[in-house]
């Protein structure tokens, strides 16, 4: 028998044209969803969605002022839903790769958990009520930021970026970067140099925490057709980028020092653990091949992401001892 | 002939589990609405009954 869709009617003998589509036969039962909770929860990304809270929190404590404390609770709340929706809409749309790679194949979608379509519906309305909450409770400056960063995450780098350049989570890193400046905003309803250098730090992170990933999972990215920098460039050249980004980075991160934007305690910290950033990518950069090869990459993807928290938990600290020192002395 | 006319055999029946799912989904999404509510009546104590009127 043939689809509903493809022969829908055809000639006769007695040449008139009647249907030959059985209606009964080609209605499929309507999909019941079985989805709980826990799928529509692992749609948000919470990892990611805690690195997120982090930073923004990071963001909001340390822009000048007072906040309301249910404000700022408010404001954290929204960029971490926005997130959150960022994060569904993405799986939303590469559901059709997340089945092919080891690293996503056990997300909702691809274990049928999920519906795309439901996903899409999940995303959007998160996103709309993230935005509208933060613009309507908090200030329309934070409001459209944060809902630039959602456009930027799933219009620019999952729609535009990601399955054509291998500069994808370079420009895409802007969006990453973004909730603290969106907290800064929140906080102020305006703009500085502080929240920029925390965009930058975050922004120049990136591709060294995701080309190391992408080094062990070269295969994952290769079969589904994603042109991650080792698969279009290949290892080597990876390599070279992480060390270069790293140095870039590394010396952003400790700038604010110099500056006069933070402090001695999170300049000394930033080179400490820049020197730990840069140690383990020099030993990526040696190490091609083999299983030492894989354990530098699997070192630097671990240590990227503790570095990235370490130093903004030092602002967090420093904000908090000069709050509570006054106090105490 | 109305949905609800159906012999019991053409209407779909829910599984226990598809049951149990959607009333999960539904407390849920009520919880989700009554936070979103306590918040905005949170905010009208801190920022004043105001708070939605504001310059565009």
């Amino acid at each position: 028998m043939c689809a509903a869709h493809s022969c829908a009617a055809h000639p006769t003998k007695a040449g008139s044209i009647v249907s030959v589509v059985d209606q009964k036969a080609v209605e499929l039962p309507p999909r019941i969803s079985e989805a709980g909770v826990a799928d529509y929860f692992a749609l948000l990304k919470p990892r990611v969605m805690s690195l997120v809270i982090f930073t923004a929190l990071v963001g909001l404590m340390i822009a000048p002022g007072h906040v309301h404390p249910v404000l700022g609770f408010i404001a954290i709340l929204c960029i971490a839903v926005g997130a959150g929706a960022s994060g569904a809409l993405n799986m939303a749309l590469e559901g059709d790769i997340d089945v092919l790679m080891s690293r996503t194949a056990n997300r909702p979608i691809p274990r049928g958990r999920i519906t795309r379509g439901e996903a899409m519906g999940f995303g959007l309305t998160l996103s709309f009520f993230s935005v509208m909450t933060l613009g309507t409770l908090v200030n329309w400056y934070a409001g459209g930021l944060l809902a630039f960063t959602i456009f930027f995450y799933v219009v620019i780098y999952t729609m535009g970026l990601k399955r054509r350049t291998a500069q994808n989570i370079v420009i895409g890193g802007a969006a990453g970067a973004l909730p603290p400046v969106v907290a800064w905003a929140a906080a102020t309803g305006s703009l500085s140099v502080e929240p920029l250098l925390l965009f930058l730090i975050i922004f120049f992170w990136t591709p060294p925490h995701f080309w190391a990933l992408a080094l062990f999972r070269s295969d994952d990215y290769a079969r589904a057709g994603v042109p991650m920098l080792p698969v279009v460039a290949g290892p080597d050249a990876t390599r070279l980028q992480i060390l270069l980004y790293t140095i870039v980075l590394v010396a952003i991160a400790a700038a604010p020092w110099p500056l006069g934007y933070f402090d001695w305690i999170y300049g000394v910290t930033s080179l400490i653990l820049g020197a730990g950033m840069l140690v383990l990518a020099i030993e990526v950069y040696r190490h091609r091949t083999g299983s030492q090869a894989l354990r530098a990459t699997r070192r630097l993807f671990a240590f990227s992401i503790f570095y990235l928290f370490a130093l903004f938990a030092v602002l967090l600290l420093d904000v908090v001892a000069k709050a509570v020192a006054p106090l105490i002395w | 002939m109305d949905s609800n006319d159906k012999p019991e055999g053409d209407r779909i029946v829910l599984t226990e589990a598809q049951k149990k799912r959607r009333r999960e989904r539904s407390i849920a999404i009520a919880w989700a609405l009554g936070v979103l509510v306590l918040l905005f009546f949170a905010v009208t104590f801190i920022k004043g009954p105001g708070v939605l009127v504001r310059p565009v």
